[in-house]
C-alpha cells in the first residue's frame, strides 16, 4: 500500500536554502532536513542542529587505541616472552611510544568513520527521498528541503502550502511503500 | 585574464566575495558543469589512450611479480646484495614509495587544517597516488627475505613457536606506523569519496546505479548527515597530521637507531619527512600535469595551482640541501673520525656520481622556482618534477649503499651493484602503482567534486547578499 512519506521543495541556491531551513525551523517542524551537493556554511545554526558528538566517539577509540598499544607492547615483552636485548628494561616504554601513537590513530581514525556512518545511519540504501525522480539532482546542482511525515505538524495539504510559501519550487509530496 | 570578460559580474562579486582573492577554478564554471566535466571523465566510453597506457602498466605488473616469483624460487642471491650491503634497493624502493605518498596526506590533511581551499583541486588524486605508493612500498618489506610464506613473523600473531616479536626494535615500528598509515589513508580518501559517488549513482542507470548505490551507501546529501561528516573530515585531518609526521620518522628510526656511520644522527627523522614531503609534490606534479592535460581539466586545476605547489617544491627541496650541508658539519664537528670518513666518502668516494646526481637534482633544480617565470611554465615543471624524483631515490640509494659499503673496517669493504633482478622489481614497482593508478582515473571522480562546489564563490550564502545590494 502506498503511503505519504514526505514532502520535497526545491530552493535556488545556498542562501535561499539557508533562509528557508530558519523558517522551517521557527514554524516548528522537527523532522526536516536541507540537502545540498556540498556542506553549507551557517547551515547548522540556521536549522537549530546541536553539535555533533563525533568528538566524544573518536575522543574515546583514541584512548583506547593507545591503551591497547601500551598493554599489548608490556603483556609481550615484560609478561609472556621477556627477552633481554641490548640491556634494556623489559618494559621499554619510552621504545613502546611509538607503536601505542600508532594505535591511537588507528582506533581514532575507525571511531571517526564507523562512528559517524552510525550517527548518520549510514548505509542506508532505502529511504523516502529517493522516491522522488527531481531530488537526483541535489547530488549535483540542487537544493532541496525535506520534511518527514512522521512529524507532529505534517499535514499533506498544510505542508504542500507552507513549502510553496517560503519560495520552494517544484513542491511535491513522497509516496511509497 | 579572460574569464574576467567571459562572465564579468559573476567574476567581479566572487572576488570581491572571497576578499579580493583570485578565483580557485576559472572558466566561469557553475555546480553542474563541474559535475558534467568531472562525472564525464568516468562515464564516457574508455578512451583508446588509456588502454595503451594500462597495458603498459599491465606490463609493468607482469615484470614484478616475474622478478618476485624468480626471488622467491631462488632465494636472495639473485639480488646483488653482498657482504657488507645487506639492505640493497630493496630498502631503497620501500623508503623511496613510502615518501611518495606523503604528499597526498599533506595535502589533504595538514593544508585542510590550514584552510589551504585549493587543495579541492588535487586532493583526492594525491590521496589515490598515497594509497597506491603505499602498496608499492609495502611489497618489499613482504618480500625481501625471500620467504614471503614467513611475512607473519613480522606481526604479533600467536603461533607455533611461542614466540612474539620484538616490540623495542624499529623495524616492527615501521610495520604499525606504515600499516596505520596506509589504513588511515584509505579511510580518508574513501569517506572523501561518498559524496562524489552519489553524484554519479544519481546519473546511473541500472547495474551502474546499483553498484554505485552501493559504495554510496544511501548518501543523500542532507545537512543533517553533512554536520557529522564535515566533523569525522576534520578528525581524520586531524588524526592524519601527527601521523604523516610520524610515519617517515620512524622510517628514518630504522637507519638512525643503528650504529653505521652516516646513520647513527638525530637529524634524520625531520629531513627524512622533509624529503618525503618534497618528493611526493614532484610525483604530484608529475602525474596532474599528465592528467590535467589529458583529461582537460586546466579549469579545474590551474597554473594558480600548479604554481603554489611549486613553491612548496622550492620550500622542502631547500630544507632538503640545507639537512645535507648539516650532516657535513655535524660530521666534522663530532669529531669522530669514523662519521668524517663516511660523508667525506660519500661525495668523494666511489659512490661520488650516485652523490652528485642527487645533490644536482633535489639542491639545485628546485631553485629554478625562485623566479615567477619558471614556476608558472608548465615544461619546465614537469621536467623538473622528473628530476625531483630521480633525485629522491638516489638519496635513499646514497644513504643506504654509500654507509653500509664502507663502514668501520677496511677488511670488510666491498661495492655494490645491482643485479638485472633489483633492476626488474623497482621497474615492476611502477607497473603497480600505475595499474592502479589508470584504474582509479577511469572508475572513479578524481577531482573531490563536492568539495571543489564549496569552494565556488556560489557556494557562500554571502555571495548573493553581495550581489543584491552591491555593483548590481
Amino acid at each position: 500500500m502506498s503511503q505519504t512519506l514526505g514532502a520535497l521543495a526545491r530552493f535556488a541556491n545556498p542562501a535561499e536554502l539557508i533562509e528557508a531551513a530558519k523558517k522551517v525551523r521557527d514554524a516548528g517542524y522537527q523532522k526536516f532536513d536541507c540537502h545540498s551537493p556540498f556542506p553549507i556554511h551557517g547551515m547548522d545554526d540556521a536549522m537549530g542542529l546541536r553539535r555533533s558528538p563525533l568528538g566524544y566517539i573518536v575522543g574515546g577509540m583514541t584512548i583506547t587505541g593507545a591503551a591497547v598499544g601500551m598493554t599489548l607492547q608490556y603483556w609481550i615483552a615484560a609478561v609472556e616472552y621477556p627477552l633481554i636485548i641490548s640491556g634494556k628494561p623489559f618494559f621499554s616504554w619510552q621504545a613502546f611510544i611509538i607503536v601505542t601513537f600508532a594505535l591511537f590513530v588507528l582506533f581514532g581514525a575507525f571511531g571517526a568513520v564507523l562512528g559517524m556512518f552510525h550517527l548518520n545511519r549510514l548505509p542506508r540504501l532505502h529511504h523516502p527521498v529517493f522516491y522522488s525522480d527531481k531530488f537526483a539532482k541535489v547530488t549535483d546542482d540542487a537544493f532541496y528541503v525535506s520534511i518527514e511525515s512522521d512529524d507532529e505538524l505534517f499535514d499533506d495539504k498544510k505542508t504542500q502550502e507552507f513549502l510553496s510559501s517560503i519560495g520552494g519550487t517544484d513542491v511535491e509530496l513522497v509516496a511509497g511503500e | 585574464m579572460s574569464i574576467l570578460n567571459k562572465h564579468p559580474q559573476r567574476d567581479s562579486a566572487a572576488t570581491e566575495a572571497m576578499g579580493g582573492e583570485e578565483l580557485l577554478v576559472t572558466g566561469g564554471h557553475t555546480f553542474s558543469t563541474l559535475t558534467e566535466k568531472v562525472s564525464g571523465i568516468v562515464e564516457q566510453p574508455t578512451p583508446p589512450k588509456w588502454y595503451l597506457l594500462f597495458a603498459m602498466a599491465v606490463s609493468g605488473l607482469m615484470v614484478l611479480l616475474g622478478a618476485i616469483g624468480w626471488l622467491v624460487w631462488e632465494g636472495t642471491g639473485v639480488w646483488g646484495l653482498n657482504n657488507p650491503v645487506g639492505w640493497g634497493w630493496a630498502i631503497v624502493n620501500f623508503v623511496f614509495w613510502v615518501g611518495i605518498g606523503h604528499a597526498g596526506t599533506l595535502i589533504s590533511a595538514i593544508l585542510f587544517l590550514l584552510r589551504q581551499q585549493w587543495r579541492t583541486a588535487i586532493n583526492r588524486f594525491a590521496e589515490a597516488m598515497t594509497i597506491f605508493a603505499v602498496i608499492s612500498a609495502l611489497v618489499f618489506p613482504g618480500i625481501h627475505v625471500g620467504r614471503i610464506w614467513l611475512a607473519y613473523y613480522m606481526f604479533p600473531i600467536p603461533n607455533q613457536m611461542l614466540i612474539w616479536p620484538n616490540f623495542r626494535s624499529p623495524l616492527l615500528w615501521d610495520i604499525f606506523a606504515v600499516g596505520t598509515y596506509f589504513t588511515v589513508s584509505t579511510l580518508f580518501w574513501y569517506v572523501g569519496l561518498i559524496p562524489d559517488l552519489a553524484t554519479l549513482r544519481d546519473r546511473a542507470t541500472k547495474v551502474r546505479k546499483k553498484v554505485l548505490g552501493f559504495f554510496a551507501l544511501g548518501w543523500r546529501g542532507g545537512n543533517r548527515q553533512w554536520q557529522h561528516y564535515e566533523k569525522a573530515y576534520l578528525m581524520l585531518a586531524g588524526l592524519a597530521t601527527p601521523l604523516v609526521l610520524s610515519v617517515h620518522s620512524v622510517v628514518a628510526t630504522d637507519f638512525a637507531t643503528s650504529m653505521v656511520p652516516g646513520w647513527h644522527t638525530t637529524i634524520f627523522p625531520p629531513y627524512f619527512v622533509a624529503g618525503a614531503v618534497f618528493s611526493g609534490f614532484g610525483m604530484v606534479m608529475t602525474l596532474a600535469i599528465i592528467a590535467r592535460k589529458i583529461y582537460g581539466l586546466e579549469d579545474i586545476i590551474t597554473v594558480n595551482h600548479l604554481e603554489k605547489m611549486n613553491k612548496i617544491i622550492l620550500v622542502t627541496g631547500s630544507m632538503v640541501g640545507y639537512a645535507y650541508m648539516t650532516e657535513f658539519f655535524i660530521a666534522w664537528y663530532s669529531g669522530n673520525e669514523f662519521e668524517v670518513f663516511a660523508f667525506i666518502n660519500r661525495a668523494f668516494g666511489p659512490y661520488a656520481w650516485a652523490y652528485w646526481i642527487m645533490f644536482t637534482c633535489n639542491v639545485i633544480t628546485p631553485q629554478i622556482f625562485w623566479f615567477k617565470k619558471l614556476r608558472r611554465s608548465i615544461p619546465v615543471m614537469f621536467v623538473a618534477s622528473i628530476f625531483v624524483n630521480i633525485g629522491m631515490w638516489f638519496e635513499r640509494f646514497v644513504i643506504t649503499v654509500t654507509s653500509l659499503s664502507r663502514d668501520y673496517l677496511p677488511s670488510s669493504w666491498d661495492y655494490y651493484s645491482p643485479s638485472i633482478w633489483d633492476i626488474l622489481t623497482f621497474v615492476g614497482s611502477f607497473g603497480l602503482f600505475f595499474t592502479f593508478f589508470l584504474l582509479f582515473l577511469r572508475f572513479l571522480p578524481m577531482v573531490a567534486l563536492s568539495e571543489v562546489k564549496g569552494v565556488l564563490p556560489e557556494a557562500d550564502p554571502h555571495h548573493y547578499h553581495i550581489k543584491k545590494g552591491g555593483a548590481k
